[in-house]
């Protein structure tokens, strides 16, 4: 579905050669009925899918098997019953229900034919009744009419399934075993999207795979990096391979908006949401959990968009991605979804509910999973006008045991922030001053691994400051905060682990008056990126934290994104699109060396591809980390094999191009040459010619201005 | 070295020319005054008055005796440089873009923009000896280029001539049938409309500016490409040193497009780059809007810069420029 990309002033330029006036009111046009010129309108698809609908005819019939068979007499009452359970979901039309009775014994046969008005609706029924139980004996299955079709067509016979000879897929973590260890990158620019390798040593990039419309919306790597996800209008797929990229599955999921990975990339959840038929309703929305590997959907969720709503808070916007966030660590166990007073853990095992029910949360607003453990920390506010306390808590699956629970007191919002290990939990707390007035931030921090969490309050030195911005380091026990209130905002470096106090937390350093407003740590830790993004028009300083120090502060002008490559070596900065001008990306050094720069118009997105976690054991890190010095002398001697033939090379380039210019000038001076007497000629014979030496005379010129006599009285 | 700012026009500068000697200077800007300098140090000389619209263009003759300009009053005139009065006007139906003296300054070649039902043009006009005997007439006329031609020079022993304009494509005709010769290549040409073309010193090559933010220096007799310059902007003017191997190009945003306040959003720099190895040498700030106009004194020692902000920058090079190496 490669769509004719145009742009507006590419269609202006066009039309003005053509003499086309641009500045029609394109809505006072009318078409003759019937006749669309060959342009189809943006909602003709939905005409069209209504049509679809009528023309099937039974696709709003439901058949509900399993029902009690019963005699006349209590045929009316079984009647009630069902038509009570059926009109709840949707309008049941007039004599829609019908429950065939066996014409002997006069009981009914155990099913029912129930017509709604739309097929909507009866979608809807299926999906809520189906399994519904009646009683112990009679547990509802419900069908789509028009599916029996399907289901009759399934022959008698059993046949073997034809058992294909296993072909060893290829390797999809080739791009590990690079020999120089380099990391690659997707960027998105106009409609050409390109994978890339960092060849930081070389200051350039080096191909990997390109394809014009590979995508329609956007790409996404999966979280180990073994495929990249592109999103069409008819789904999303991924792709992956050794050397190159081949298409490896499809999700089928019709305008899907939206797609998440699992943190372990086993399961693949697509989002779309759909106009309803109805105006006044609200949007319908289809997710599916997709089994990667299989392209199997291992569960969908529809419904109207309210009840994807998360927290209240979605509203007209829509709902916050993830709908379903994923706990438990790589091992893909558990996802959720804030709901109405409550919070629905799923397991993966079954793809249904825990304990096949909800954790209920009166009134809880937000949630957030542990990055490793399956711990759920979720924040419920205040109520009753400061008579319930808000309060956080950390809940534990599938046990659904609360661990910790902690009231807060006058609280107007509240974030958590979980370090990467799932050691700390950090709850930044905006909580109303006594007047109510104006609202101050502290920092409830959580100590996940040790004994009865214990919880200790951090409040900021001024603690009216505002805080710009919070981050954990990664794998680490420090933290950055951003705040202050005035145009240049401190920035402060806090341990939880202080030399002295190895229980306390500590500040390390506050640096004043930072053009900042975003953290950027490496994912190794150690350094940051401090970030002047939007406003601050793309200032970087690159900080070490071990040291205090600051690395280098650079700019690159006008920046939207900055991200760490997953080994912590590199960082990109892009300006996307949203800016019209400097579209490109800048590729640094961990200490803030610009190490080169590629421009590219209409720049959308820049990613690094991820790494899976190192499977070496900390004991071993460690170990690599105290005998660097011996791993690393390997590769100085590589890098300074590459800068000698890098250096040779450019100077062997400069030659070549050096002969080349050479070779035309010489062919321009024996044109000239042969020219020479014929210029002469169109001259009028005049020698002097431009290829003669430049020649500055100086000639004096003497005018006479003015003579004028004047007598003199002669005195003596 | 301090840049000499020179303030003399009211609107944006369009066109800037030293004569061969190297001593003066010709501004062309939107009033309607085309300006003459002395290139040392920036002395206004003269005015020339006459013109009813935005000067676009000028050329001067070789021996600095005669003027020619085209405006968008739909006149190119000439003028005696000296004092500065009109000897000749030539008159079109629609907007002079370019105007170019031939070897020997008995040609001129002038195009024109396309202007209510009539498509843009190159006209041949022979330029008389004496004033009093120039005639009005075309030696040729050449139409077919879509859109506007920006630029049109003559080609070597002016049995060429090399026009370029909004269809991105340079094309080379034969000045005595006006029959098109060759077209530069779609695949490796420019992507948008050229805007600007200086040739070199004696002719040989020439380089064109685009808005597709390059610069493209080309074989004037085969019309090869050689080099490519690729900037951040898209490319207004350009300009070729005579005596080292430096390219100067000018430009910014348009002003329409200006949207950030921030003034090195525009970034409206001369950009110096190695002619040889396409390398970016250096920038040389100061303008607050578009670059349009850039020249080179013949004896490469100095430049000057015309903005979209009415001024001219004339820069005389410190003595470290010539010993730059990379």
């Amino acid at each position: 579905m490669a769509a004719e990309v145009m742009l507006m002033n590419e269609i202006e330029a066009t039309a003005a050669q053509m003499g086309i006036d641009m500045n029609t009111d394109f809505s006072s046009i009318q078409l003759p009925p019937g006749e669309n010129c060959g342009i189809i309108s943006d909602d003709d698809d939905v005409y069209h899918d209504d049509q679809l609908e009528f023309d099937s005819g039974f696709g709003n019939v439901i058949v509900v098997d399993n029902l009690p068979v019963v005699p006349r007499e209590k045929f009316e009452k079984l009647e009630g019953v069902i038509r009570k359970i059926y009109s709840q979901i949707g309008v049941i039309k007039e004599d829609g229900l019908w429950m065939p009775v066996d014409p002997e014994t006069k009981k009914t046969l155990g099913y029912c034919f129930i017509e709604y008005n739309t097929p909507q609706e009866a979608e809807l029924a299926k999906e809520k009744t189906h399994g519904y139980k009646l009683d112990r004996a009679h547990i509802f299955a419900v069908n789509m009419f028009d599916d029996f079709d399907k289901y009759m067509k399934v022959p008698d016979e059993w046949a073997p399934p034809e058992i294909k000879p296993y072909t060893p897929g290829e390797n999809l973590q080739k791009w590990l075993a690079d020999e120089k260890a380099r990391d690659q990158f997707v960027i998105r620019a106009g409609t050409d999207t390109e994978v890339l390798w960092n060849d930081a040593r070389q200051s350039k990039t080096e191909p990997v795979y390109k394809r014009t419309f590979w995508t329609e919306s956007f790409v996404q790597w999966s979280p180990m990096g073994t495929y990249l996800a592109t999103v069409h209008r008819q789904g999303a797929a991924v792709w992956g391979g050794a050397n190159t990229f081949n298409r490896l599955m499809r999700y089928a999921h019709p305008q899907v908006k939206l797609i998440d990975f699992s943190p372990g990339e086993k399961f693949l959840v697509t989002y779309s949401s759909h106009e309803p038929s109805n105006p006044r309703d609200a949007n319908r929305v289809v997710i599916n959990i997709f089994d990667v590997r299989t392209g199997k959907v291992m569960r969908d969720f529809k419904g109207s968009a309210d009840e994807f709503a998360v927290g209240g808070a979605g509203g007209v916007a829509g709902n916050s991605w993830p709908v379903f966030r994923w706990g438990g660590g790589k091992e893909d166990k558990y996802f959720a979804k804030l709901g109405k007073n409550m919070i629905s853990v799923y397991e993966t095992e079954t793809f249904s509910l825990i304990d096949k029910k909800s954790l209920k949360v009166e009134n809880v607003v937000d949630f957030s999973w542990s990055p490793t453990d399956p711990i759920i920390a979720l924040f419920v506010p205040e109520l009753g006008g400061g008579n319930q306390p808000a309060r956080v808590s950390l809940v534990q699956m599938p046990g659904k045991e609360e661990l910790r629970q902690k009231n807060l007191f006058s609280i107007s919002d509240c974030k958590m922030y979980w370090q990467s290990n799932g050691d700390y939990l950090a709850v930044k707390a905006d909580r109303y001053t006594k007047t109510k007035k104006s609202t101050y931030t502290g920092f409830e921090l959580f100590r996940i691994k040790e004994r009865d969490i214990p919880i200790e309050v951090l409040e900021l030195d001024n603690k009216n400051d505002k805080i710009i911005a919070f981050a954990w380091e990664p794998k680490g026990h420090r933290f950055a905060v951003i705040h202050g209130d005035n145009p240049r905002p401190d920035v402060s470096f806090y341990s939880m682990r202080s030399t002295h106090n190895l229980g306390r937390v500590a500040k390390l350093t506050t640096l004043k008056g930072k053009q900042a407003n975003a953290l950027f740590w490496s994912p190794g830790g150690r350094f940051i990126v401090l970030a002047g993004l939007k406003g601050f028009n793309g200032q970087l300083e690159f900080f070490n934290v071990d040291e205090l120090e600051t690395m280098a502060t650079a700019e690159h002008f006008m920046a939207t994104d900055v991200e760490w490559d997953p080994t912590g070596r590199y960082v990109a900065t892009s300006v996307t699109s949203v800016h019209e001008m400097e579209n490109g990306f800048n590729i640094w050094s961990f200490n803030g060396r610009l190490l080169y720069r590629i421009l590219k118009d209409h720049f959308f997105q820049f990613l690094w591809r991820p790494r899976p976690p190192s499977f070496l054991t900390p004991e071993k890190e460690e170990e690599i980390a105290r005998n660097l010095k011996k791993y690393s002398k390997k590769y100085e001697a590589e890098d300074q094999d590459v800068s000698m033939l890098l250096s040779e090379q450019d100077r062997e380039k400069r030659r070549m191009l050096k002969e080349e210019w050479e070779k035309w000038v010489s062919e321009w001076r024996r044109a000239q040459e042969e020219e020479k007497l014929e210029r002469q000629k169109l001259r009028d014979g005049e020698a002097s010619d431009e290829e003669e030496e430049y020649e500055a005379k100086e000639v004096e010129v003497e005018e006479v201005l003015d003579v004028s006599e004047e007598v003199l009285s002669f005195e003596e | 070295m301090r840049p000499i700012l020179m303030k003399g026009h009211e609107r944006p500068l369009t066109f800037l020319k030293y004569n061969r000697d190297g001593d003066l200077l010709f501004s062309c800007a939107k009033d309607h005054t085309p300006t003459v300098w002395f290139a040392d140090n920036g002395e206004r000389l003269g005015t020339y008055r006459g013109h009813n619209g935005a000067v676009w263009t000028c050329d001067v003759s070789r021996d600095s005796m005669r003027l020619i300009t085209g405006s968008a009053d739909q006149t190119v005139k000439l003028w005696n440089v000296q004092k500065g009065t009109q000897l000749y006007t030539f008159n079109f139906g629609s907007p002079a873009r370019s105007v170019e003296f031939a070897i020997g300054d008995k040609l001129a070649v002038i195009t024109t923009d396309p202007f209510m039902e009539l498509t843009s043009a190159i006209h041949v006009k022979r330029i008389a000896g004496d004033s009093t005997e120039q005639t009005e007439e075309s030696v040729l006329v050449i139409k077919g280029p879509q859109g506007r031609i920006n630029r049109a020079v003559w080609g070597p022993l002016n049995r060429t001539i090399i026009s370029a304009g909004e269809d991105a494509v340079i094309r080379i005709w034969d000045s005595e049938t006006g029959k098109l010769l060759k077209e530069s290549d779609k695949e490796s040409g420019h992507k948008k409309t050229i805007t600007s073309l200086t040739k070199a010193a004696d002719g040989s090559h020439f380089l064109s500016g685009s808005l597709d933010k390059s610069a493209k220096l080309w074989d004037t007799r085969t019309l090869t490409l050689i080099k490519t310059y690729s900037t951040e902007r898209p490319v207004n003017a350009v300009a070729m040193s005579p005596l080292l191997d430096h390219v100067v190009l000018g430009g910014g945003q348009d002003a329409s497009a200006v949207t950030t306040t921030d003034h090195r959003a525009g970034k409206f720099e001369a950009k110096f780059y190695e002619k040889i190895l396409q390398e970016e040498i250096g920038g040389v700030k100061g303008h607050f809007g578009p670059i349009n106009a850039l020249a080179f004194n013949p004896d490469g020692k100095s430049f000057s810069s015309g903005g979209e902000d009415g001024y001219v920058r004339l820069h005389h090079f410190d003595p470290d420029y010539f010993n730059i190496k990379i």
